[in-house]
């Protein structure tokens, strides 16, 4: 029997966040553009999400084109050739054309030269598992430069009628190029999963099912809303303090916390968990961009930078969570 | 053992703390909806709260009960027998 050699293949030592850049869409939904159909309140809808506005996309603005509008920014901003990039992981879940992954049209659309290019499923979380996916594909040598790309048009897929979601989702995308590094950069990743709680969050029903109804109807997202709260707002404050200990650092360390904007309630509660300290700076882009599962900590960080709340060498506490139960977190320097 | 008079006392802080009403205002008798204004997300955060202070579990079918503070202190008191 053959043996297999020792790979010659080496990775990076350390990866990180090299370069971001965001697509927000054209469209500004106020509240009072949803509040017919769910017979409700700009007030009440401010009261339990801290929504004010949010962004829809208009038919121009695809997943596709929205996904390569921030990797053009993300690449310029890392200040590498589109060339040298060799790996692309876009975290969605509403594309729409179920297959081929939409990471190979956005990898032809930007020019790369044919990198390894697959989408990822893990709803909100699935910016941070990206992320971590691409810093282990560059340590380990599978890759050097990777483009992580969060990207959602929850409008599709969003019930306009439905109380418990229809003020909340949105759409948007946001992308970051995650390569070598001399120091470390993006710490190591806390994640997982709970599929005892499967159906707080998911599709209302499988394709088959829509095409065999009388009216068949887009099958919307579903969610409920006061226990996706409790295990967000608490559970989530455990596993983000695991990520600092797992890290080697305390909360005293952090300069910015960029949780998955879910809910300013659930923002506002977490950080009272983990006892944030006054000096950290808090992402809440959700105010006026609404919840863009995997396009919302990019989004999120994004706009701290421009407000200038956040700086390039900060450090950045990042977690996600959403349908699956799927969670995932890692502390990272602000490129 | 805790009294139903320590329970309303502790839970009161904890709507107060939570919810910003007065703790004056948390009686027995009181709605948390109706009369204290709370939503749907401030009972789950007094939930959780409540559940960490007299060390219970209050499972979410079970929080649309609890309607009025009695309720909840009834809850408690059993929970913790």
């Amino acid at each position: 029997m053959t043996k297999l050699p020792t790979s010659a293949v080496a990775g990076a030592p350390h990866t990180a966040l090299l370069g971001l850049g965001v697509y927000r869409p054209s469209r500004i939904v106020p509240n009072a553009d949803i509040v017919e159909a769910i017979d409700s309140s700009d007030e009440w809808i401010q009261q339990r999400s801290g929504i004010k506005t949010r962004r829809f996309a208009d038919e121009h603005e695809t997943v596709q084109m929205m996904s390569v509008a921030s990797a053009r920014t993300a690449i310029e901003r890392a200040g590498i050739d589109p060339q040298q990039v060799d790996g692309v992981i876009v975290a969605t879940v509403s594309h729409l054309l179920q297959t081929p992954a939409v990471a190979t049209a956005v990898a032809y659309e930007l020019g790369l030269n044919r990198p390894v290019a697959f989408d990822i499923s893990a709803a909100c979380a699935g910016f941070c598992h990206g992320v971590a996916l691409a810093s282990d594909m560059v340590r380990g040598g599978s890759a050097k430069y990777v483009l992580v790309i969060g990207v959602e048009r929850l409008s599709d897929i969003t019930d306009s009628r439905d109380r418990g979601t229809a003020f909340i989702f949105a759409d948007g995308a946001g992308a970051v190029i995650v390569g070598p590094s001399d120091e470390p950069g993006i710490g190591p990743v806390v994640w997982g999963s709970d599929g005892e709680q499967f159906d707080l969050i998911r599709q209302r029903e499988d394709w088959r099912d829509v095409l065999v109804a009388e009216t068949p109807e887009m099958p919307h997202l579903m969610m409920q809303g006061n226990a996706v709260f409790r295990w967000a707002a608490f559970e989530m404050a455990k596993t983000a303090q695991a990520t600092l200990d797992r890290t080697g650092i305390t909360v005293d360390d952090l300069d910015v916390f960029v949780p998955h904007q879910a809910n300013m309630r659930i923002i506002d509660a977490m950080a009272r968990s983990i006892k944030l300290p006054p000096h950290v700076a808090i992402a809440r882009d959700i105010a006026d961009q609404g919840n863009t599962s995997a396009a919302s900590i990019p989004l999120a960080l994004d706009r701290l930078v421009e407000l200038g709340e956040a700086k390039s060498g900060d450090l950045a506490l990042f977690i996600a969570f959403g349908a699956g139960l799927a969670y995932a977190a890692q502390v990272v320097r602000v490129p | 053992m805790a009294t139903k008079t320590d329970i309303l006392t502790d839970l009161a802080a904890i709507v107060d703390e939570i919810a910003g009403v007065p703790a004056d205002d948390v009686q027995l008798d009181k709605e948390f909806v109706g009369d204290l204004d709370v939503d749907s997300l401030s009972m789950v955060e007094i939930v959780v709260a409540a559940e960490e202070k007299f060390g219970v579990r209050i499972p979410d079918d079970q929080v649309k009960n609890l309607k009025t503070v009695g309720d909840a202190v009834d809850y408690i008191e059993s929970a913790q027998s």
